[in-house]
């Protein structure tokens, strides 16, 4: 791990007790979800990691305590160093504080991770779906969703399968 | 036929004016079958006459849902979904997807491999921001600069059918490496291209930078200023049309970018023309790499020979029982990665292309996450669109150069 984000790290521990792991010159640090804005605005207002460059989120079903991570990855543009901020939640009532407060670009990850993942972002300004059509059911990149097929047409079985699709059904 | 439903606003109150809801302002549908939307776009415009007083994006048109297909494949076979990411900058895909494996097994490349990466993924941005020129000059009623910039996309799309016998979904750059060597044709096809294009951008430059009538489209509309952008998440030509010197081949060198003499195009303007200026720029820089790679391209193998990571040359399978043995095992079962997580990016034609994978052990990723240029790039439209005329929306939307299957994955 580079010196400066090791000071960053362990500025991090001392002041809001994070954990933190290393991976391959990559430094993680694991924040709780009622901490994570207060973290990600001393990280950006006092260490200068003023992009956010991807957001995120793991599901760990059928692991229910945490279930999710959700994942900010941070840049430096100034200093040219990136930290990753993970922040475990439980699986029963998935929410975590909204960061758009924070960071512009955490608006539409924040819209698609409740729409991949179902987690929700309290106090998010625009909580709709936006990848998925508005009403859709279910969360597709949780692992407790099938992945899902279509299932080809041949002429002995069309009329059995047509019946299946949803459009048919008028 | 079923009954149409009335369209109201009650779903999208808090994103319009209050004038909106009292009908004073008009709301307009562009998109998704729009041709100046680039793909499935849709925006809904609210306008106050000819001016753009709200924008809200709606995607999602072409989601495939490549993540969770991705998590189904092993590593090797989930590379071929990389491709339909970002179909006009395919190799850079591939790159990134490879470097991230490559990062999470802890794999080496060959000198000869990392050179022919370089190589073409530079031939891929032209041909990338190729597209980008000739389909903002036709939003911008140009209507021949698109045929003559897909004249030069073509060559470079055939050099890239030379080596991997595909166009577009090339899948070349394999973990480990390249899938194989290149032809013999390959020097000539590539000399041959940097002998006509820098003529050709020229042309293209004579055509438009000093034109009133682009001028008047691009000077000073969508600005976009260093703070906004960054706190926005916007990466690329659009950052640094913005005066942020940022750009991941010079500031953390992957594939021995280090080696290589270009220099980094940055305009501190951050309207339409700056970005036009930045992407014009940067094929030529583009240029400069694509003739330091072929000309220091060295002799050797193209993939690593740890053979847990990588299959044996198909020649070695008919002599050795062991390379035998790994073929089968490397293709039947794949290879296991460690129970980590990594994040990694380069630089592509959009921007900040990153990759974060998880393994957890086995032979398929178990959480992939493409981080694509374009979605964020296209968050900042509502932002910067504010203001203009409508027409002025067009050009602001082709400046920003997106490609939707990027957006919507």
């Amino acid at each position: 791990m580079d010196n400066k984000l090791e000071k960053i790290v362990q500025a991090l521990q001392e002041k809001f007790k994070t954990q933190a792991e290393e991976f391959r010159g990559e430094a993680h640090v694991f924040a709780g979800a009622g901490q994570v804005v207060d973290v990600l605005t001393f990280l950006r207002d006092q260490q200068g990691f003023e992009l956010l460059s991807a957001m995120t989120a793991v599901d760990y079903w059928p692991q229910v305590s945490p279930r999710f991570h959700v994942i900010y990855q941070l840049t430096s543009v100034a200093n040219n160093l990136s930290l990753m901020v993970r922040v475990p939640v439980n699986g029963d009532q998935p929410e975590v504080p909204t960061m758009t407060g924070v960071y512009a670009a955490a608006n539409w990850r924040e819209r698609e991770i409740w729409d991949m993942f179902g987690v929700r972002f309290t106090g998010h300004p625009d909580p709709r779906r936006i990848l998925m059509p508005p009403d859709w059911e279910g969360h597709p990149l949780r692992k407790d969703y099938p992945l899902g097929y279509e299932e080809p047409q041949f002429t002995f079985n069309y009329e059995e399968i047509d019946l299946r699709k949803p459009y048919s059904k008028e | 036929m079923t009954q149409l439903e009335e369209v109201t606003l009650d779903e999208l109150k808090h994103l319009v004016s209050n004038r909106a809801i009292m009908g004073e302002t008009m709301m307009l549908n562009m998109g998704p079958q729009h041709p100046a939307t680039h793909g499935v776009l849709r925006l809904l415009v609210e306008l106050d006459g000819e001016i753009v007083i709200n924008c809200i994006p709606d995607i999602g048109f072409l989601h495939t849902g490549i993540e969770k297909n991705m998590e189904a494949k092993t590593y090797q076979k989930a590379e071929v979904m990389t491709d339909r990411l970002d179909y006009l900058s395919t190799v850079t895909n591939n790159l990134a997807y490879c470097l991230a494996v490559e990062k999470l097994v802890d794999l080496d490349v060959p000198p000869r491999a990392q050179v022919l990466r370089v190589l073409l993924t530079e031939l891929q941005r032209i041909a990338s921001h190729l597209v980008w020129i000739g389909t903002h000059a036709l939003d911008l009623a140009a209507m021949s600069m698109f045929m003559y910039t897909f004249r030069e996309r073509e060559v470079i799309l055939d050099i890239l059918e030379l080596v991997s016998g595909q166009r577009m979904m090339t899948t070349y750059i394999r973990p480990g490496g390249v899938w194989r060597d290149v032809p013999v044709e390959f020097e000539a096809a590539v000399r041959d291209f940097l002998k006509t294009f820098p003529k050709r951008l020229d042309e293209y430059e004579a055509l438009l930078t000093r034109n009133p009538f682009i001028l008047d489209r691009l000077y000073g509309i969508g600005k976009l200023t260093k703070e906004k952008a960054l706190n926005y998440g916007v990466t690329g030509p659009i950052l640094r049309a913005s005066g942020v010197d940022w750009d991941l081949r010079k500031k953390r060198p992957y594939m021995g970018y280090e080696e290589y003499d270009f220099d980094v195009p940055i305009r501190t303007e951050g309207d339409n023309y700056a970005r036009y200026l930045v992407r014009v720029q940067e094929m030529r820089e583009s240029l400069k790499i694509v003739e330091q790679a072929l000309n220091r391209l060295p002799m050797g193998p193209v993939r690593s020979d740890n053979r847990k990571f990588v299959p044996p040359p198909r020649s070695e399978i008919g002599l050795s029982m062991e390379a035998l043995i790994h073929h089968f095992k490397l293709w039947t079962e794949g290879f296991d990665a460690p129970k980590a997580a990594i994040y990694s990016a380069v630089e592509g034609p959009r921007g900040e292309l990153g990759v974060y994978l998880e393994g957890d052990g086995g032979p398929k990723p178990y959480r992939i996450h493409m981080r694509t240029p374009s979605f964020e790039n296209v968050g900042v439209i509502p932002e910067i669109c504010k203001g203009h005329l409508v027409a002025d929306l067009i050009a602001i939307v082709g400046s920003i150069d997106f490609v939707l299957g990027d957006i919507d994955r």
